[in-house]
């Protein structure tokens, strides 16, 4: 008789596939046997264990967490105020996207290494965040606002409603699930290209400074725990936001679930 | 009192009414062929479409019932009815609702989850009940039973009286359970 194999459940497959590529990590290390090339999982996180107990550890995670989301929030205001212009006048509409292009179209490395021309290293990672996440966040509201049910919007028109009724019933609705979209894609960028600066400008007390120094003194185990650092609050602070966000959707547009009568 | 005057509107090719002038002051209704430009007529009185020639005037603030419901999926029959009635009652609304056939089950799901006659229903009283000097009601019986549109006619005739309010309506039975003046618009009678 055949047996029937039970699909795994996403979560089970995805333990899974972590398990088989630490181990495979594992495996390379053992083989590699040199700890300045490759360091063991265990070995990255038995360094990234030790780092958190210290002050240090946290005054630069505070650093580059505030900076990183400094920009994130300012490319948010930035997105919607563009976006509005943009709305407001095809023209204007031409006048912003261009060099929201040429922003994409750019390398990060490019434009860093530009921007130490103009602002500090302190706030270099404020600054590559904010052109970084612009151009995602602008195309996700853009996106959102093309959303907005035209029918909807003539109904308010002629029921003379008001701009508040409007914006929460009719636009936000359209607008969230992009925007919730752009900003979860916005948020990674945000870091990725925001630890980059601070790894090329090096700033004092950052989190990329001290990549950068771990790697300069061959700590490729420190180096691993950086990175393990970086990408879990990546991780943490995007389901954070995007459980904020949900639940001020929820709040603001009050979304009826059936349950709710 | 509603002032059509030497209305004229053209799609492309196709000259949908000319010269079209009527006035209305109390319940009336509008009929025509299908095709004819029912629907275009009613958006130039809310203002969503202008016309080539002609005016419209006295036609002050509009409540709207279009042709499609148009309410809002993820707010509740209620909650669509009070976005545009500003500060109504949510008991004065269910009340209104239900004398229409919507139960306190209905009145709580989304919009999206009501059926098609349901929908309607609610759309009906959304206008009915919304603040304004002209009723449009642009085909009310939509997707209704002979019984739905009973109560449906009896709720337009509750709230219209005293307003003026305009009705496409082209079956038999919507005619007939309205009881208004029907201006036929392929042959409209002269202005008064």
């Amino acid at each position: 008789m055949k047996k029937s194999v039970r699909p795994l459940l996403p979560n089970q497959e995805r333990a899974f596939a972590l398990l088989f590529w630490l181990a495979v990590w594992q495996i390379a290390a053992l083989v590699i046997g040199q700890k300045i090339l490759l360091v063991t999982p265990l070995e990255a996180l038995r360094c990234f264990l030790a780092m958190l107990p210290q002050p240090a550890f946290w005054a630069r995670v505070i650093f580059s967490t505030l900076r990183i989301l400094a920009g994130f929030g300012l490319a948010v205001l930035g997105a919607f105020l563009l976006a509005a212009l943009a709305r407001s006048h095809r023209m204007l509409a031409a006048l912003i996207e261009l060099p929201l292009q040429a922003i994409k179209a750019t390398p990060v490395a490019s434009f860093i290494i530009l921007a130490l021309l103009w602002v500090s290293s302190r706030q270099l990672s404020v600054l590559i965040s904010f052109f970084m996440a612009l151009p995602i966040l602008y195309s996700a509201v853009q996106t959102g606002l093309d959303a907005a049910d035209p029918a909807l919007l003539e109904m308010a028109q002629v029921f003379r409603m008001g701009l508040c009724a409007r914006i929460r019933a009719i636009w936000l609705p359209g607008l969230l699930p992009a925007f919730r979209r752009g900003c979860s894609v916005a948020l990674g960028i945000c870091w990725k290209s925001g630890i980059a600066a601070e790894v090329i400008g090096l700033p004092g007390g950052s989190m990329g400074e001290a990549l950068y120094r771990a790697k300069i003194t061959l700590s490729t185990a420190e180096v691993f725990a950086w990175s393990i650092a970086i990408v879990l609050l990546s991780a943490v602070l995007e389901r954070l936001f995007m459980a904020l966000l949900a639940a001020a959707e929820q709040h603001i547009v009050g979304i009826k679930e059936e349950s709710q009568c | 009192m509603l002032k059509v005057e030497h209305l004229a509107k053209r799609f492309g090719e196709k000259q949908l009414f000319e010269d079209l002038s009527f006035a209305c002051r109390g319940g009336l209704i509008l009929r025509a062929p299908s095709g004819w430009g029912k629907t275009t007529l009613m958006r130039i009185l809310m203002g969503l479409e202008t016309a080539d020639a002609g005016s419209v005037s006295g036609a002050g603030r509009m409540c709207p019932l279009f042709q499609e419901d148009r309410l809002i999926p993820h707010l509740d029959a209620v909650q669509n009815v009070q976005i545009v009635c500003g500060d109504l009652a949510a008991q004065k609304i269910t009340a209104e609702l239900a004398a229409v056939g919507l139960g306190a089950k209905e009145c709580c799901l989304p919009a999206a989850r009501l059926s098609g006659g349901q929908k309607r229903r609610a759309a009906l009283i959304r206008a009915l009940l919304a603040p304004g000097d002209l009723v449009l009601l642009d085909e009310p019986f939509t997707g209704l039973d002979e019984a739905s549109a009973a109560l449906a006619a009896k709720a337009i005739h509750k709230h219209c009286a005293g307003r003026t309010a305009l009705a496409a309506v082209h079956d038999p039975l919507g005619i007939q359970l309205l009881g208004w003046p029907v201006l036929n618009l392929t042959n409209p009678a002269p202005l008064p």
